[in-house]
C-alpha cells in the first residue's frame, strides 16, 4: 500500500488528528465519556494505521518495539505506584484523598488523572505489541 | 488544611499488600528484562508473601475478620478485601507454595525456558500469584472475576512456555475452557447483581434470603457452580488439566498444580456456604448430591486414568483430578468433619503434589526423562530426589504418619457420621488405586537397572525444595494443629455463613 497516493496522503493528514483525538478522550475523561482505555486504543490505532500504510518498519522506527515492551509494565507501575502512594499518605491502597496534602477533591482528581495515564501507557503499548507480533510473523 | 506526616503501618494494609506485592514484583520483573534479576525479585516476593499471610492469620485469630476498604470507599459500595479464617488459611498455603517453588526453580527454568523469555516467565508467575492472592482476599464478587482473569491469563502464558511444542495446544485448550468458565461465573454474578443490586459478598448473603423469585437465583447458582467447576477441574470438566500440567515448564506445573485449583475450590466454598448459606439454597437444590456423585466419579476415574499414563507428569495430573474429588467430597458432606477433611486436604494435597512435581522437575533436569519407563534405576542414581518422591507418594496414598492420612481420616469420619458407607468404600478404593500408580514409579525407579551412566547433577535448591515439602508431608502427618486445627475453625466459619 506504500504506492497508493490517496491512502498515503489521507493517512498522513489523519494520523495527527487521531493522536490528538486520543489525547482529548484521555484528558476529557474527567468530564465526559472517555478514559485511559479508550484513549490508549485510539492512540494505538493511529500508529497501527501508520504501520499498515507505510509498512511495519516505518512504524517500528517511529515507535521501537523495545519502547513498547518497556511501556507495558511502566503503565502498570504508574497505576500501582499511585495506589501505593495512598499507603504513605495515611490512606488505603488507591485512596487518593491525601495525595495533594489533604485537599481531598484535588487529591482525588490527581489520583484518577495519574491512574488513567498509566492505563493509557499500558493499553496503547499492548495494542501495539499485539500488532507488531502479528505483523512481524514470518519475517524472521 | 495542614500538611501532615503519615507513617506507613504494614499491619494496617495486609490484605492489600497480599495482592499488591506480587503485582509490583511482576512489573519490576517485566521492566528489568533480565532472568536472574527477575528471579531475585520473584524470590523476594515469594519470601515476603508468606510473612504477610501469616500476619493476616494472626490478626484474624486475635481480633476477627479483617475488612479493608480499597480506595477508601466503604463496603458494600466500594470494593472490600475481607479476610477471615478460611481465606487466611488458603493465603498461607498459596504464598508458601509460591515461595518454595520460586526458591527451588531458577536453574530448572534456565534449562527449560528460552533466555529471552525468562524475565517474562517470572513476570507471568508473579501475575498469576497476584491473581490467586487477589481472588483469595477479595470480598467482592466482580473483583473475584477480575483477579480470576489476571491469574488465568498469566497461567496460559506459563503453560505455553513449556519446551514441548504441545504446550501451545495445551495452553490454547485451557484458554478456551478457562474463558468459558470465567464467562459462566460472570453470568452468574450478573444475575445475582440483577436480583439483589449488590456485588459485595457479605451484602449479597444478607439480601439473598429476601428475594421472592427464586428461578433467576437458581440459574445464577448453576452458572457459578459450573463456571467454578471448570476452573477447579471437577469431573467431567477436567479435560484441560492433564495436558496443561504435563506440558508446562516443570516448576510452573508444580506451582499451578498445588495452588490454582485450590483457589477455585475456595471460591466454591465461599459461594456455597458463606453466600448461599447452608439453610437457604443448599437444601433446595441438588447441588450437594451432584457434588457427591461427581466427586466419587472423579476419585475413581482420575485414579484409573493415572494408572494407565506413560508420562509421569500426566500421571500426576490425573491424580490431581482424583484428589480434587476428595476435596469436593468433603464439601458435599456439609458437615464440620467433612469440611475439615476437604479444607485440610487442600493444604495437604498442595504439599504432596508440590513435592511430587518438584521431584519430577529435578528428574527432568537431570535426565530429561518424562516417561515413567525412562526413570529406570533413578532410585539408585538420584536417591534423595526419588526418596522425596516416595514419601510424598505415600502421602498421596494416605499412609498413616503422612499428611494425606489426616485429611482422608476426616473424610472417612465425616462419611461414617452420616452413615454413607459407600463413600468410605470409594475413598479406600481410590487410595488403593494410588498405590498402583505411585507403585509403578517406585518399581521402575528402585527395582530396575539404570538405563545409562550417571545423570547430570540436579540443582541442589530444586532437590532441597522437594525434600522440604516431603518433610512437611511427614510433619503435618503428626502435628495437625495448623493443617487440621485451623481448617476445622475455617469449616466452622464457613458453615456459619455471612448472613448471620
Amino acid at each position: 500500500m506504500r504506492l497508493d497516493t490517496i491512502l498515503r496522503i489521507v493517512a498522513k493528514i489523519f494520523i495527527p488528528f487521531i493522536l490528538m483525538f486520543g489525547l482529548y478522550v484521555q484528558l476529557h475523561g474527567d468530564f465526559g465519556p472517555g478514559g485511559g482505555f479508550q484513549a490508549g486504543v485510539i492512540v494505538a490505532a493511529g500508529i497501527i494505521l501508520y504501520g499498515i500504510i507505510y509498512g511495519i518498519n516505518a512504524a517500528q522506527r517511529a515507535v521501537p518495539p523495545g519502547l513498547v515492551e518497556a511501556m507495558m509494565p511502566l503503565g502498570v507501575a504508574i497505576f500501582a505506584g499511585v495506589g501505593i502512594a495512598g499507603f504513605f499518605t495515611g490512606r488505603n491502597y488507591l485512596d487518593y484523598s491525601n495525595l495533594m496534602h489533604g485537599d481531598m477533591v484535588h487529591g482525588q482528581h490527581w489520583g484518577v488523572f495519574l491512574v488513567e495515564i498509566g492505563v493509557l501507557v499500558t493499553v496503547s503499548s499492548t495494542m501495539l505489541a499485539i500488532f507488531y507480533a502479528f505483523a512481524g510473523r514470518g519475517r524472521e | 488544611m495542614s500538611v501532615e506526616h503519615h507513617a506507613f503501618h504494614v499491619t494496617e494494609h495486609l490484605p492489600a499488600l497480599a495482592a499488591v506485592v506480587p503485582l509490583v514484583g511482576a512489573v519490576l520483573a517485566a521492566l528489568v528484562r533480565n532472568g536472574t534479576i527477575a528471579w531475585l525479585v520473584s524470590l523476594a516476593v515469594g519470601l515476603a508473601l508468606p510473612v504477610i499471610s501469616i500476619l493476616m492469620l494472626w490478626e484474624v485469630q486475635a481480633s476477627g475478620p479483617i475488612s479493608y476498604a480499597l480506595g477508601g470507599w466503604a463496603p458494600p459500595v466500594g470494593i472490600e478485601f475481607r479476610v477471615d479464617l478460611a481465606n487466611a488459611y488458603l493465603a498461607i498455603l498459596v504464598s508458601v507454595m509460591a515461595g518454595v517453588v520460586l526458591a527451588g526453580s531458577p536453574r530448572s527454568i534456565d534449562d527449560e525456558v528460552n533466555p529471552e523469555n525468562r524475565a517474562w516467565y517470572y513476570a507471568a508467575f508473579l501475575l498469576c500469584l497476584c491473581g490467586l492472592m487477589g481472588m483469595i482476599v477479595t470480598g467482592d464478587a466482580f473483583n473475584v472475576f477480575v483477579f480470576m482473569e489476571v491469574s488465568s491469563l498469566a497461567t496460559y502464558i506459563l503453560i505455553a512456555m513449556g519446551r514441548d511444542r504441545r504446550a501451545l495446544v495445551a495452553a490454547y485448550q485451557y484458554l478456551i475452557i478457562g474463558t468459558v468458565g470465567a464467562t459462566f461465573y460472570v453470568i452468574g454474578v450478573g444475575l445475582l447483581l440483577a436480583m439483589t443490586g449488590t456485588l459485595n459478598l457479605v451484602d449479597l448473603a444478607q439480601r439473598l434470603p429476601q428475594i421472592e423469585a427464586t428461578r433467576p437465583l437458581f440459574t445464577a447458582v448453576a452458572f457459578i457452580i459450573v463456571g467454578l467447576g471448570l476452573k477447579l477441574a471437577l469431573f467431567p470438566m477436567h479435560l484441560w488439566l492433564p495436558n496443561a500440567y504435563a506440558y508446562a515448564p516443570s516448576s510452573a506445573s508444580a506451582f499451578v498444580a498445588s495452588t490454582a485449583t485450590k483457589v477455585a475450590v475456595y471460591l466454591l466454598l465461599r459461594f456455597t456456604f458463606s453466600v448461599y448459606g447452608v439453610d437457604f439454597v443448599l437444601p433446595e437444590t441438588p447441588a450437594a448430591t451432584l457434588f457427591m456423585i461427581l466427586a466419587s466419579v472423579a476419585m475413581i476415574s482420575g485414579s484409573l486414568s493415572a494408572i494407565f499414563q506413560t508420562n509421569v507428569k500426566r500421571m500426576l495430573a490425573y491424580s490431581s483430578v482424583s484428589q480434587i474429588g476428595y476435596i469436593i467430597l468433603g464439601i458435599a458432606m456439609i458437615s464440620e468433619t467433612g469440611l475439615t477433611g476437604g479444607i485440610s486436604h487442600m493444604f495437604n494435597h498442595a504439599l504432596i503434589k508440590g513435592a511430587l512435581f518438584i521431584a519430577v522437575a529435578a528428574v527432568i533436569f537431570a535426565t530429561g526423562a518424562v516417561r515413567i519407563d525412562d526413570m529406570a534405576g533413578l532410585g539408585r542414581t538420584m536417591p534423595v530426589t526419588m526418596g522425596a518422591f516416595v514419601i510424598a507418594g505415600l502421602g498421596l496414598i494416605g499412609v498413616p504418619g503422612t499428611a494425606g492420612f489426616i485429611s482422608k481420616w476426616y473424610l472417612i469420619q465425616g462419611a461414617a457420621e452420616q452413615g454413607m458407607w459407600w463413600i468410605v468404600a470409594v475413598i479406600v478404593v481410590s487410595s488403593l488405586m494410588a498405590v498402583f500408580y505411585i507403585g509403578r514409579v517406585v518399581e521402575v525407579a528402585w527395582f530396575r537397572a539404570p538405563l545409562s551412566d550417571a545423570p547430570r547433577r540436579a540443582p541442589p535448591e530444586l532437590v532441597l525444595a522437594a525434600v522440604a515439602l516431603a518433610v512437611a508431608v511427614v510433619i503435618f502427618g503428626f502435628f495437625t494443629e495448623f493443617s487440621a486445627g485451623v481448617a476445622s475453625d475455617a469449616a466452622r466459619v464457613l458453615l456459619e455463613g455471612y448472613a448471620r
